[in-house]
């Protein structure tokens, strides 16, 4: 790697929301080096910042505290060497094909009588002659993006950053993009140097990345860097790509901590409060069970994932459910149910909610809320109590997540009810004909 | 699940902001004792031949009054929308303002701009102002809205790619915003009528103060018993609205197309037919105009802002310096103290009023309000059944909709004069026409709302409604009334804001013989306008302005956020 150019360097990044009441980090510690003719992939669960961090990276954003050191010069404002391609295309709806690009070109000041050839050779690098005056409403997903690819070449990046390029396209459509990315990649057709894709898509990273950097959640950080020694073109199905999403899949799940840590703490006690994951209690079961039903009681999280047909985020999201109600533990990226884990998958329906019921309530976090409302008057709260204790330790997107996700599980145990017209959350199971 | 309750703005901001609109009425108010006395004007002659004039006089004002709402609204907008400390003070004013009835300014608009300037160019200018404040307020949150609900992506690109203020204004904000700009500026153009003639109507009663145009014309008419004259004003009121609709907003509208959103094409919305456009793309004149003359300009300011505009680097903003904190700080503390000592002075001012008279403005202030929710709930009888067939019936639909487009694109105020001709007779028929011309104003707003809502019922659930063999009763009332309550309580709003406005020309009518009135608080600012009260006159505004801020707050805000949490079909 010695003798190639440095193209930036994240020095100690953190990002911090800090209002009067709490202190949110999105980010912390971000060291990262990106040099000429890298390929870098960030992966990550959705919230472990991961975004922010690209928009932190082309300046769109400033960090808390660090950084960001573009060719050895600290970056001010928006970095002009850069550009990004969007997860949703971001196109102007109201400009042709051609305008689009154009527009790119326009706002940096070349004249008229250039920029048109200048795109038109561009757009037909990426495949769209004949489509100049298209308006975008006009093309697919896929013809969209390579507009989106054309705008941000046409401005010869340095650094060219993908946000979720793929992610909103249909399968087809995404997988001939991504080979017509690497081709012109690989070919040297592309007028960058560098090229950062965030995504949260494992098996995208590994057949397009040279380099891959795991991100975690809560807070958001780099865990693992794995520098992919693949050859192009990649099979997906070889042992070695395999071995690699095996790797990454261990990396993300991480191992079950000791029962204390797992729940969490909650509002006013001592240990760090779990933004439980926003998942419905029907998946966790269907989950298990699936998981349970295999030969032994453990299963490679990401073969499991890989047979559910659900992506990374999702199967990472569950695990952890599974891992905070203690129905499952997980290690070296495999899962394993517990004995309350197996009781709860084998158990008919109205035995499950009383098993579950048990689960929560090992929740310091729901312990607090439901002991809450008993000390109430009437045995009842209105939610914009309880939220307004969680927004005291975070954001207010957060804050909501986690109190939606305590009436979700709640009301599937029978511990708490919750009234949507009044707002109000009770400890006890719904009463039905009070009003009126 | 949760809602969400928090407004954008603080909770006290409203009152204060109702201080200042009031304490700056007062300011103005006291301008006009230095106003010389009233110069008799000329008087208008109702030849057919005169027509032209005095409708060019009336249109005159209305672009006046439009240019100033646009370059308003996108100032304003810009500057609001600009950061949270702007938003937090700018949107309460915006919100009080389109709530007030500001047709309780006029007479203080026309009594204070003569101490100022000569009486007819300070009655042309307080009534453009007067047009201005019914059309601007609509226009500026249509602006203020479209440029906070830019989507994110859309705004990172223009960031990312190096877009100067000047092109991200040409190329983003504008587009954005253009097709809800022309919906509002319509919507503006009718209110605007309304208030124009209104005007008018108003400076006539008056007799001293005359502003010529349309709406005196029919006026005059209906003093003189000129039939006629009425009719011909009335006919070419409608001729300028229809005209304008089908050569200007309708083409724009065909026009417009092209700036929605949605990335889908073919959208099943209900398209905007223009015979116009079509023959505007294809004249000679108009691609002439649009080669020779669109383009240089364009292209002129383009080299020009560009130029000036490239060498700023685009830096994203960080939180507010603290220094810049004080400065701020400083001038809330100066401005405040000086809002505090007028309106010390605006009590003392209104401490010349005898408690009686206060005790009367009160019942004209409920009275008033009756006539409001009288002719709110005799509007919807007839526009709930009309506007549910409307919306389902795809034939009466088809039969109805253009009747009632035009009937409601005339400004009810232009039926007024021959109301009056025909109630004045009658006894209470001055009331009766108050509360005609309230429900001449109300209905639409009510019947568009209510054809909207019916739209929005889903088919499945008219399907489930009829298998369950739901009985007529209880057809309406578990499903018919439940959709439709958000879409009744928005037209609601919005009507009884004109109602309250109408009140002040309606309750209170002078003729050649004879001065006709009624208790209301739309009478008490006219009668003391004519006698040039002023304590009165503030008072009465006064009352007006606080008393429907305060329905506004406790009633319609509360009733709309149920219906908009509970009611809302998703």
């Amino acid at each position: 790697m010695e003798g190639k150019q440095k193209i930036f360097e994240l020095a100690d990044i953190s990002q911090v929301y800090l209002t009067r009441q709490y202190r949110f980090t999105a980010l912390k510690h971000i060291n990262l080096t990106v040099e000429e003719g890298d390929f870098v992939a960030l992966l990550g669960p959705s919230g472990c910042g991961k975004s922010t961090l690209l928009r932190i990276i082309t300046g769109l954003q400033q960090p808390t505290v660090g950084q960001v050191i573009y060719k050895d010069v600290p970056l001010k404002g928006i970095n002009e060497n850069a550009t990004i391609v969007f997860q949703t295309f971001a196109l102007f709806p109201w400009l042709s094909v051609l305008q689009n690009v154009e527009l790119a070109l326009e706002a940096r000041g070349i004249p008229k009588n250039m920029r048109t050839p200048k795109a038109l050779d561009l757009l037909d690098r990426v495949g769209l002659d004949g489509f100049e005056s298209a308006y975008p409403r006009e093309l697919s997903g896929g013809m969209r993006q390579k507009v989106g690819f054309a705008r941000a070449m046409a401005v010869e990046p340095e650094l060219l950053c993908l946000d979720e390029p793929f992610s909103a396209l249909d399968v087809l459509s995404a997988e001939s993009l991504r080979g017509d990315l690497l081709e012109l990649w690989l070919e040297g057709k592309i007028p960058c140097k560098a090229i950062l894709l965030v995504t949260h898509n494992i098996e995208e990273a590994v057949s397009l990345a040279d380099r891959i950097v795991v991100m975690e959640k809560d807070p958001g950080r780099i865990v693992k860097e794995i520098k992919i020694d693949l050859k192009h073109p990649r099979d997906s199905q070889s042992p070695a790509f395999q071995r690699y999403m095996d790797e990454i899949y261990e990396a993300l799940a991480g191992k079950t901590k000791a029962r204390a840590i797992e729940a969490g703490g909650a509002p006013g006690e001592a240990g760090t409060i779990r933004l439980l994951p926003h998942v419905v209690v029907n998946s966790i079961a269907t989950f298990l069970e699936y998981s349970y039903t295999h030969t032994s009681n453990t299963t490679d999280i990401f073969r499991l994932a890989d047979e559910l047909g659900i992506d990374a985020d999702e199967t990472l999201q569950l695990t952890e459910a599974a891992e905070v109600l203690g129905f499952a533990t997980v290690d070296k990226g495999d899962i394993t149910i517990t004995a309350p884990g197996k009781e709860f998958v084998d158990a008919d329906i109205l035995k499950r909610k009383e098993i579950f019921a048990k689960a929560v309530m090992d929740l310091p976090i729901f312990k607090w809320m439901v002991s809450l409302i008993q000390k109430s008057a009437k045995k009842r709260l209105h939610g914009e109590i309880i939220l307004g204790a969680l927004e005291l330790e975070f954001p207010e997107k957060q804050a909501k997540r986690l109190l939606d996700t305590l009436i979700n599980w709640g009301r599937y145990a029978e511990i708490i009810s919750y009234d949507d017209n009044t707002e109000f959350i009770y400890s006890e199971a719904p009463q039905f004909a009070k009003k009126e | 699940m949760l809602r969400n309750k928090k407004s954008a703005y603080i909770k006290w901001a409203d009152w204060v902001v109702l201080l200042l609109i009031l304490v700056g009425l007062f300011s103005l108010l006291k301008l006009a004792y230095y106003a010389p006395t009233a110069a008799k004007a000329t008087p208008i002659s109702l030849g057919v031949k005169y027509i032209p004039y005095y409708a060019g006089r009336s249109m005159f004002r209305m672009i006046m009054a439009y240019l100033l709402s646009i370059i308003f609204s996108i100032f304003y907008g810009y500057t609001a929308a600009k950061n949270k400390l702007n938003e937090k003070i700018m949107l309460p004013i915006l919100d009080i303002l389109q709530s007030v009835p500001i047709f309780a300014f006029l007479p203080v608009f026309v009594f204070s701009l003569r101490a100022l300037i000569p009486q007819g160019l300070a009655l042309e200018i307080s009534s453009i102002l007067l047009i201005f404040t019914s059309q601007v307020w609509n226009m500026t949150f249509a602006w203020y809205q479209s440029l906070t609900t830019i989507p994110k992506e859309l705004k990172e690109a223009s960031n990312i790619f190096l877009l100067n203020s000047w092109m991200r204004f040409k190329k983003l904000e504008l587009p954005f915003g253009f097709v809800s700009l022309v919906w509002n500026s319509i919507m503006s153009w009718a209110g605007g009528w309304f208030f124009l003639i209104a005007a008018e109507i108003f400076t006539v009663g008056n007799k001293n103060f005359e502003l010529v145009g349309l709406g005196s014309y029919m006026q005059e008419a209906t003093y003189q018993g000129n039939i006629k004259a009425l009719i011909m004003g009335i006919v070419t009121l409608i001729i300028i609205i229809v005209l304008l609709d089908q050569l200007v907003w309708r083409p724009l509208l065909s026009w417009a197309k092209k700036f929605n959103l949605e990335m889908v094409s073919g959208g099943a919305e209900t398209e905007t037919v223009s015979w116009f456009y079509p023959v505007l793309r294809q004249s000679k004149i108009i691609l002439w105009f649009e080669a020779r003359i669109l383009k240089p300009i364009t292209a002129a300011m383009d080299k020009f802002f560009n130029k000036r505009l490239s060498k700023k680097k685009i830096v994203v903003h960080k939180e507010d310096k603290p220094g810049n904190k004080k400065v701020l700080m400083g001038i809330g503390i100066v401005a405040g103290l000086a809002l505090l000592f007028g309106a010390q002075r605006m009590v003392a001012f209104m401490s010349t009023v005898k408690a009686s008279d206060y005790l009367y403005i009160l019942e004209g202030a409920f009275a008033t309000m009756l006539r409001v929710l009288l002719s709110l709930a005799l509007s919807l009888l007839w526009t709930i059944p009309v506007g549910v067939l409307i919306g389902s019936n795809k034939r009466a639909a088809l039969v109805l909709q253009p009747l009632v487009q035009i009937a409601a694109s005339v400004p009810a105020t232009a039926f007024f004069p021959i109301l009056i001709l025909f109630f004045i007779k009658v006894p209470f028929g001055i009331n009766i026409a108050a509360v005609v011309l309230m429900i001449l104003g109300t209905q639409w707003y009510l019947l568009f709302n209510v054809i909207a809502g019916v739209s929005t019922i889903p088919q499945d659930l008219r399907y489930t409604a009829s298998m369950m063999r739901l009985r007529k009763w209880n057809y309406w009332k578990t499903l018919i009334l439940p959709a439709l309550f958000p879409f009744i309580i928005t037209g609601s709003i919005t009507a009884s804001g004109g109602a309250w406005n109408a009140s002040v020309i309606a309750e209170y009518v002078t003729t050649h013989e004879k001065t006709y009135s009624t208790i209301g608080l739309g009478s008490i600012i006219a009668d003391a306008t004519a006698k040039s009260d002023y304590p009165m006159l503030f008072a009465a505004a006064f009352v007006m302005i606080v008393f429907v801020t305060c329905i506004n707050r406790f009633g319609w805000r509360r009733l709309y956020s149920l219906a908009k949490e509970k009611y809302k079909m998703e």
